[in-house]
């Protein structure tokens, strides 16, 4: 798999369930694939509400895998691993 | 019986809604004021309707002429391609951006590049729009196209979800607030924003008939407010967009005492020894052959003469005839027309529907800047559409003269062996000042008579006097002595 270092943003509004799921399924998801190769930041669109437009976010969260190139975006909770796999490209994509 | 289009719209009550004016001609009149401020009217179209233009010309005229500063969240166009777009229109959106007073905001989403896993909502989109919102102070949103989500997520029932409580949260905020639908084949809008927006909906249309397209605006729904309810015609054009009518019968125009020539010092003379009033309508009727036509000419180049300007619209002759006809009856029109103050406009009746007539008078009068105004023969209007439509567009096209100041001049073909006074009533009433023009035949003779039936506002002959057509034009006869007219 991509063996580049992984630079990824995750997007939420506030500290919702849904946001503190997303970053602990985001968190396991990243120590199993991508130990030592990763780094995340987490974007409070309530603290820093002008961010948004530049990713263009509407939905949170919204993860955004910044490296490697191409962008790529997850929204959700992350919940299905396999889907983020996907959506990340550590995974081929089926069918 | 369907309602009357002409029916005056004026008597809206102080009770109703507070309304924000799109400040769009016309349309602030079929709304009674604007859209409902504080809430979401739904502007629903096909490609192409013009509802995006709508939504920015509300946008505008909010920032620019009632201190609404607006912001604009775009789901199709980016900043860049919005402003060229509206630039044709006199907009500049850059300059306002800069100013503060419109924000746009390009919404894009890309599904290809986008994963849906597990729960979300669209917060982001709200801290985005309240972001906008509050920096600019806005007081008017525009949402175009926001039905795009429903191209771009693919779980619906989050969407729907997110999107009534987002009418929910620009309700809450008190935002006057216009939305753009596609229009859809089996409900309202494509994806069912009906079910969300049910404040005002108003359906725009771009139809191309017969090779000439017209656009049309309806209000389908005005919750808690009167409305017209007919399909209006509308324009996009430099001077923006305007909704037809103009007005609605509102008789607030300027009632002139001033005076124009009809071009014939006789005629003059039974007009209160003056004339028409300047910005009247005049009807001129007649049967076939009794120099209606003749008539309308000497005002047109009595005009001329004068520096005004004059449109003559021509619905049964080419200008090349008018001009050689009107040439064996000694005038020449042709110098007026090569001076740029006379301009001939001339169109078949079948060529299109009463609403674009209509339109291209519109056009043509906006563009020109008539003081006079000829249609010659306003009844071949009637070979398009029935008496009451025929009606209603001589209505709103006299309103919309009238505010412009200008003067109009019909003539009426009325056919031999209707009642002379009768078969016109249907227009008369429109109409400040009617001439009526008869021929018979006297001793192998055709004879001409004239006279005016009716002309508010002045004191105007009652004579039937004779007149005939020469070479030099209409001749009106010096009154006979009563004695020798009583022996005829």
């Amino acid at each position: 798999m991509s063996g580049g270092a992984y630079n990824l943003r995750l997007y939420v509004a506030g500290q919702t369930p849904k946001s503190i799921r997303a970053f602990d399924n985001l968190r396991k998801i990243c120590d199993e694939h991508l130990a030592g190769r990763y780094n995340i930041e987490v974007v409070d669109l309530l603290d820093n509400p002008q961010l948004g437009r530049g990713d263009q976010i509407l939905a949170v969260p919204t993860l955004v895998r910044r490296l490697p190139a191409p962008i790529k975006k997850i929204i959700g909770d992350l919940s299905n691993t396999e889907r983020v796999l996907v959506g990340l490209d550590l995974q081929p994509r089926e069918s | 019986m369907t309602e009357r289009p002409d029916e005056p719209t004026a008597a809206f009550s102080a009770t109703e809604l507070p309304k924000s004016p799109t400040g769009i001609a016309g349309l602030d009149e079929i709304t009674g004021g604007g859209l409902p401020t504080g809430r979401p009217t739904l502007v629903v179209g096909g490609p192409g309707s013009g509802k995006t233009l709508l939504g920015i010309t509300f946008l505008v005229n909010g920032a620019v002429h009632f201190n609404e500063p607006g912001v604009l969240m775009s789901f199709e166009e980016n900043a860049e391609e919005l402003a060229g777009d509206v630039a044709s229109l006199g907009f500049d959106l850059k300059a306002l951006a800069e100013q503060g007073k419109v924000l746009v905001d390009y919404v894009h989403v890309e599904r290809s590049e986008i994963e849906e896993t597990g729960e979300y909502d669209l917060e982001g989109l709200f801290v985005r729009l309240d972001h906008a919102v509050r920096s600019i102070g806005a007081k008017r949103v525009v949402l175009d196209t926001i039905e795009s989500l429903f191209g771009g997520l693919q779980n619906e029932s989050i969407l729907r979800a997110e999107l009534r409580r987002l009418l929910r949260w620009l309700r809450d905020r008190n935002l006057t607030v216009l939305i753009t639908g596609e229009r859809g084949q089996v409900t309202l809008t494509r994806h069912g924003l009906e079910e969300y927006v049910t404040d005002a909906v108003i359906l725009v249309d771009h139809r191309v008939e017969e090779q000439v397209s017209t656009r049309r605006i309806r209000i389908v729904k005005y919750r808690g407010s009167h409305h017209g309810t007919n399909e209006y015609p509308f324009l996009i054009d430099t001077a923006g967009l305007s909704v037809l009518p103009l007005t609605s019968l509102r008789l607030q125009h300027q009632a002139s005492s001033e005076r124009v020539t009809s071009g014939l010092p006789q005629l003059d003379e039974m007009l209160g020894g003056k004339g028409y009033f300047r910005g009247s309508s005049v009807l001129i009727s007649g049967t076939a052959g009794t120099g209606k036509t003749t008539l309308a000419a000497h005002f047109a180049d009595a005009a001329c003469r004068g520096g005004q300007r004059c449109l003559h619209l021509l619905f049964e002759e080419s200008p090349q005839q008018m001009i050689r006809n009107m040439r064996s009856a000694g005038m020449d029109l042709e110098p007026w027309v090569k001076s740029g103050l006379l301009l001939f406009h001339a169109d078949r009746p079948s060529r299109h529907g009463l609403e674009t007539h209509l339109v291209v008078m519109h056009r043509l009068v906006e563009q020109f800047k008539p003081d006079v105004v000829i249609v010659d023969p306003m009844t071949s209007l009637l070979t398009v559409g029935n008496q009451l439509d025929v009606r209603a567009m001589i209505t709103r096209l006299i309103d919309f003269l009238k505010l412009n100041g200008a003067t109009v001049l019909f003539t009426s073909l009325t056919h031999g062996g209707d009642d002379l006074e009768t078969t016109d009533a249907l227009v008369s009433s429109l109409m400040d000042t009617w001439i009526l023009l008869t021929a018979e035949a006297v001793e192998r003779r055709r004879q001409r008579w004239l006279y005016v039936l009716k002309s508010r506002g002045m004191s105007h002959s009652d004579e039937v006097r004779e007149f005939r057509l020469t070479n030099h034009g209409v001749d009106i006869l010096p009154s006979p002595p009563p004695a020798k007219r009583g022996a005829q």
